[in-house]
């Protein structure tokens, strides 16, 4: 998973494998985040300038170094997980602005992307954050697969209807959901021309099995029933480096996704990086439904020149 | 007033009138079966909620796509029923329409009921109910939804005041005369009366207070169902996605409101013998305010339909045929002509505004006016822009559970119980008013 991680530059690596091997609050990066920080103020008081450092990754993400000799384990008890996460989760990744680019051409309706998304965020099989639908444009156009995830949009009618802030945009782009906040009107559903929300009519999957699992907000598990879900562009693991769940399970090289920023995107299936901006200038990228004024984030490129068949016309259902 | 009597005969009218219009307190015929009756249906929606709280939303038809359904519609209809108490009270009232007098009072309680429970209904349809207390911890202001909160609590605090104070010299009365009724009924007309003595000063604030606040619910009325319409306007969806929203909605509001109180009206001048106070000229009146309410809603709709039928663009188009030829076809065209068209033409003509003709009537309209809500809140969800694709069947179709029906009419049960226990403390028709419209002495009557 290293080998595709387009964002996060080198020592990355060093820091998980050396957390690991301390075994600080073993699997929860959130407490290797907060210790890194209690840490990091902590070396500044006594700027020790002897033993060995190691990086850590503050919550803020700044990379420092401190001597390994300071670095305390953090009780769980010390720390509201809940709130921790809560706080970086509506903060967002500075300096991020999340990106994904979607080729038509390249999409068979292998569903892969489905499935990862599914397991990872303890949906039913029909609940989806991400779909393939079927489309075609109108009657004598070609029908084309369109993987269908959140579009994160930049003028996000689901967040400008929430009467609660449930649901929030955060300054990497991402629309988040909070279902410890959420009331479960479910005018976001409605508002949202995309019908890209979906809610959790019953008692989620597993939600037995996984009862006492602190709430990440960034992978909105455990679903709630009476909330929201909806496609996250898995930033659990934007933070941690990787890329979603949909993009690094695609057999087919459907997805990119980036950093419109760097104007970097990666390949989720052959790794391969390019510039965000000649990926689109090139392939002829829209986002779909511009003319709604939302402003989406993801971004479609044309399906032309197939490598696949395309849909029969038998399996085509109608928009009615 | 013109007529005025003197003190003699102001006290024997007074009298008279209080006998009339306080006798049906006073006898039970069929009340404890209505109770009954009324209380049953409690019994069934409470257990009916218990299933949703313990299940989730899922009991009901309700799934992704048509994600508000008959609770919603429900929300929308008891709004604009609610909106009838600013039409007869404020408007009627302001312009000095001399025949609304009796009806006041009606119109007032079915406001007010209404009202309340329209932010039951909301509640019913929340996923997490017990997260009520955020929309005031975290309400962010740019939401429709606080706006609709705001405005309809106000509605209902001015409303609840337009029927209390003019109750106060009603209040007053009824301490007098009800004196065998047990303490706390006795205790609640003590309370009401606020003192009155009927001297020319409280009638002074009791008049202005009555048109301050009929001049302050006609902004919040409009305002809550102008704000309940863009709940569905402010979208960008097919179907709700229309600029007229707001007048479309307060004018089909006034259908339903004024077909909902000659119904009332029907139903108080039989069992509560009446006929002297609510006459069939009362009907023909009310007959001739709905044929004009329906005018305009008919109107509306004509700019509602028809011009984005005249397009037809695409996924408007969608929307359109399933209303007009697909699957919604028969609910929408009896709506259209059953319950809006046809009353209308019927009601031009006097014979059917006598009283059990315009009953008949209203009947249709007010469930069409139900279904119309339906209509509007339900098949745009159908259409969204991107196909509904690999979902179970039951997400495309719209079939409301049996949970989801008692769910719907547990808040109207609601109303009838709230419009139950008014009827029965106070009397219907205002006493002081209407003896003061036929020139009783004003300082006689407390």
């Amino acid at each position: 998973m290293e080998e595709n991680n387009p964002i996060i530059e080198s020592g990355d690596e060093g820091r998980r494998n050396f957390l690991k091997k301390l075994g600080i609050f073993a699997g929860v990066g959130v407490a290797a985040a907060a210790g890194a920080v209690y840490v990091a103020s902590d070396y500044e008081e006594k700027k020790n300038p002897e033993g060995k450092k190691v990086r850590v990754l503050t919550a803020d993400g700044q990379l420092v170094e401190v001597p390994e000799s300071e670095l305390q384990k953090i009780e769980q008890e010390e720390l509201d997980i809940e709130d921790e996460l809560q706080r970086r989760g509506r903060e967002g990744i500075a300096g991020k602005s999340w990106v994904m680019v979607i080729d038509l051409a390249k999409c068979r309706n292998a569903r892969m992307c489905i499935a990862a998304c599914q397991a990872a965020h303890q949906l039913r099989p029909e609940q989806y954050h991400i779909n393939t639908l079927v489309m075609k444009d109108s009657e004598h156009s070609a029908p084309y697969y369109m993987p269908k995830p959140c579009y994160h949009c930049d003028n996000p009618p689901c967040v400008k209807v929430c009467p609660v802030n449930a649901t929030f945009k955060r300054q990497d782009g991402i629309v988040l959901i909070d279902n410890l906040r959420c009331i479960g009107c479910r005018f976001c559903v409605a508002a949202c021309p995309y019908s890209a929300r979906i809610f959790n009519w019953f008692e989620p999957r597993d939600s037995e099995k996984y009862k006492d699992q602190p709430y990440d907000v960034e992978l909105n598990v455990p679903q709630k029933k009476g909330t929201i879900s909806k496609c996250l562009f898995s930033a659990d693991r934007l933070r941690k480096g990787e890329l979603p769940y949909c993009v690094s399970s695609c057999p087919n090289g459907v997805y990119w996704f980036g950093d419109m920023n760097e104007d970097v995107v990666v390949n989720g299936t052959t790794k391969e990086a390019a510039r965000f901006s000649q990926l689109i200038k090139d392939n002829g990228g829209y986002t779909y439904l511009e003319e709604l004024g939302t402003k989406p984030r993801v971004y479609y490129l044309p399906p032309k020149n197939r490598i696949f068949p395309a849909p029969g016309e038998e399996q085509v259902s109608s928009h009615s | 007033m013109d007529n005025h009597l003197s003190l003699e005969e102001s006290r024997q009218k007074l009298t008279q009138i209080e006998n009339d219009l306080i006798r049906p307190l006073k006898s039970h015929n069929g009340f404890e079966m209505w109770v009954l009756f009324l209380l049953l249906l409690l019994i069934l929606g409470f257990y009916a909620y218990y299933l949703q709280l313990r299940d989730g939303l899922g009991v009901t038809a309700l799934r992704d796509y048509v994600q508000w359904g008959m609770y919603i519609s429900n929300f929308v209809f008891f709004v604009a029923t609610s909106l009838i108490g600013m039409l007869i009270t404020s408007v009627l009232g302001l312009l000095r329409i001399p025949w609304i007098t009796p009806l006041t009072r009606i119109a007032e309680t079915i406001a007010l009921a209404f009202a309340m429970f329209a932010g039951i209904v909301i509640i019913i349809d929340m996923g997490r109910p017990d997260r009520f207390p955020y929309l005031f911890l975290h309400g962010r202001l740019q939401s429709p939804i606080l706006w609709d909160v705001t405005v309809v609590t106000t509605y209902v605090i001015i409303s609840m005041l337009l029927l209390l104070i003019p109750m106060i010299p009603d209040a007053a009365i009824l301490r007098r005369r009800m004196t065998d009724a047990p303490k706390w009924q006795q205790a609640i007309y003590k309370f009401l009366s606020a003192n009155w003595i009927a001297v020319p000063e409280q009638y002074a604030l009791i008049k202005k207070s009555i048109r301050v606040l009929a001049i302050l619910i006609i902004p919040t009325a409009l305002a809550i169902h102008t704000v309940t319409s863009w709940l569905f306007a402010s979208t960008l969806r097919v179907g709700w996605d229309s600029t007229i929203f707001g007048p479309y909605f307060v004018s089909g509001a006034f259908v339903s409101g004024v077909a909902v109180v000659i119904i009332a009206m029907y139903f108080f001048r039989n069992n509560y013998k009446l006929h002297n106070y609510i006459t069939d000229a009362h009907f023909n009146r009310m007959g001739q305010l709905l044929v004009l309410m329906c005018f305009i809603y008919l109107y509306f709709n004509l700019n509602e339909y028809f011009v984005p039928a005249y397009k037809m663009r695409k996924a408007e188009g969608h929307h359109l045929e399933a209303l007009f030829t697909g699957n919604w076809a028969g609910i929408f065209w009896a709506t259209q002509l059953g319950g809006l068209l046809i009353p209308m033409l019927l009601l031009i003509f006097k014979p059917f505004r006598k009283p059990l003709p315009a009953f008949i009537i209203s009947v249709f309209v007010l469930v069409g006016a139900w279904f119309k809500r339906l209509l509007i809140v339900v098949p745009t969800q159908q259409h969204p822009y991107l196909p509904i694709q690999n979902v179970p069947e039951n997400f495309i179709t719209y079939k409301p559970t049996g949970v989801e029906i008692m769910l719907t009419i547990l808040p109207m049960v609601g109303v009838l119980i709230v419009i139950t226990i008014i009827a029965k403390l106070f009397p219907i028709v205002p006493i002081w008013e209407t003896a003061h419209e036929q020139g009783v002495d004003e300082s006689v009557i407390k």
